[in-house]
């Protein structure tokens, strides 16, 4: 994506709220200027800041513990048929449970605090992770495993040499797909028994004080969280995968 | 160097491949494996390289019974086995780095095993010098082809087993790697089994050839070849009556 293809995106996204705006002519939808002015006074109170960064730790923290524990468990179970067959029932089972529902429980059971939410967002990226790392590794050639296990590979050095970096273009596919779920399930689990986040800040804004260009302000740093997040994944990939960028 | 002792093969609830099957390889010594498909030609150098086990028999190599793959043998695939995420030279050093990774364990890797061996020699001499920061994935099936052989001949094996190496490779590539396994056979004392269903390739490649039928294979056929070795064997008339033999032999069975 090119720097001025994306700036003429967000000129088109910004001119098309703006005469929504217009059009509607209600105070729910403030025009672009009312909630640009409401960002820069949010942000230069310090209070917007603060939310931004409590929910950016939420994100990565969640986001890192998936991937701490979901890529060791792919890969076991990629290159192991027997494990797989006596684990993917569990996993076709468990997966499709929209966790979002047991945002409930998992306050009851974990109380307040960063943790409820972290694990709400690690439940939902670990399975996403889990089965993209696993069928990345059932899917390795067997010449390849071949040839590799002739240069005097065991179980050790193919983990080492073969199925970590053949996963990693998995790894980077499933964070890319789960910034936008962990920003909407981000905004769920804020909601309740937090007084921290874009979420509560969000809500708090529109629902009890009725300040919408406010509200707008932490929907718009949500979105440049997300924004964020997917950059820093693709940086991530030209990084970690440049063999995946040639022609 | 290599010694089959009643050897019987069968993948699972099938006849099998291989019953009670001899044979003997000598060290140094060039052999092809000629057969249709589905003949086990690459099961039987599976069986060599220690990546499949007998149904019953034995597999010796260098005198001890096979039970993981050896050290120094090295396997050529016909569909290289390259990572595709590693470089050329990464792909050339992934021996070496398999090796450090054990030490010298003489189980994973030679108990002599010998620290800082560079694959550059390798790397110029088969003309991949130029292409050592690229990808896989930019080179042609030859130039593919030519880093496997890099790879494996970088551990210096007393052995090579290949399976189809050129198969998929066109003619004028195909000839010149002949060509270079026919130089590295003159220089070095190395074991040499290569695995085709092309009848010239084995009458190039294999001072002794091997003929497989449809299984169970049983009794080695064997035809003496020792005529061969050199690239102007192609043109003598000993090639064209050997080739026209095995094409023969190959509609019989």
């Amino acid at each position: 994506m090119k720097r001025r293809d994306l700036l003429g995106s967000i000129l088109i996204v910004l001119l098309l709220w703006h005469i929504a705006a217009l059009l509607l002519d209600r105070p729910i939808l403030p025009t672009p200027l009312v909630v640009g002015g409401a960002l820069l006074r949010e942000l230069s109170n310090g209070n917007l800041p603060r939310h931004f960064l409590v929910s950016l730790w939420r994100v990565v923290a969640s986001t890192t513990l998936a991937i701490l524990l979901a890529v060791p468990a792919g890969l076991l179970l990629g290159q192991s048929a027997r494990l797989n067959r006596l684990f993917a029932p569990m996993i076709y089972l468990l997966y499709p449970i929209p966790k979002v529902v047991l945002v409930p429980v998992v306050l009851l059971l974990f109380g307040v605090g960063d943790f409820p939410k972290i694990i709400i967002i690690f439940l939902i990226l670990f399975f996403q992770i889990l089965v993209l790392v696993r069928d990345q590794a059932l899917g390795i050639r067997p010449e390849l495993l071949l040839s590799v296990r002739s240069l005097g590979a065991g179980r050790r050095a193919l983990f080492r040499f073969v199925y970590l970096p053949a996963s990693l273009p998995a790894i980077l596919t499933a964070l890319r797909q789960s910034v936008g779920t962990s920003v909407a399930v981000l905004y769920i689990a804020e909601l309740v028994a937090t007084q921290w986040g874009l979420g509560y800040y969000i809500y708090f804004n529109g629902s009890t004080l009725f300040n919408y260009p406010a509200m707008y302000a932490g929907i718009v740093a949500l979105s440049l969280m997300g924004l964020i997040l997917y950059f820093t994944v693709d940086w991530l990939e030209r990084r970690l995968c440049p063999w995946q960028f040639i022609k | 160097m290599i010694n089959l002792i009643s050897v019987t093969y069968a993948y699972n609830d099938q006849p099998p491949v291989f019953q009670e099957f001899d044979w003997q390889v000598g060290r140094g010594e060039a052999w092809a494996v000629l057969g249709p498909s589905g003949c086990g030609k690459s099961t039987l150098l599976y069986l060599l390289a220690g990546l499949r086990f007998p149904t019953s028999g034995h597999v010796l190599v260098d005198g001890s019974l096979l039970t993981r793959p050896r050290p120094q043998s090295g396997l050529i695939l016909q569909d290289y086995g390259l990572l595709p995420w590693a470089t050329v030279q990464q792909n050339a050093e992934l021996g070496f780095q398999v090796r450090t990774f054990y030490g010298p364990d003489g189980k994973h890797a030679p108990s002599n095993l010998k620290a800082n061996l560079s694959v550059d020699p390798w790397l110029e001499r088969l003309g991949l010098a130029e292409e050592r920061h690229k990808f896989p994935g930019q080179l042609s099936g030859g130039q593919r082809q030519r880093v496997a052989i890099a790879r494996t001949l970088a551990l210096r094996p007393d052995m090579l087993l290949m399976d189809e190496p050129f198969s998929s490779l066109d003619a004028p590539t195909r000839e010149s790697l002949q060509a270079l396994i026919l130089e590295l056979r003159a220089e070095n004392n190395l074991t040499q089994v290569i695995v085709t269903h092309a009848i010239e390739e084995a009458a190039m490649l294999g001072q002794k050839i091997l003929l497989l039928g449809q299984p169970p294979n049983r009794n080695p056929e064997i035809i003496d070849n020792s005529g061969s070795g050199h690239a102007g064997f192609r043109d003598s008339s000993e090639y064209v009556q050997l080739v026209r033999d095995l094409r023969r032999r190959m509609g019989e069975g």
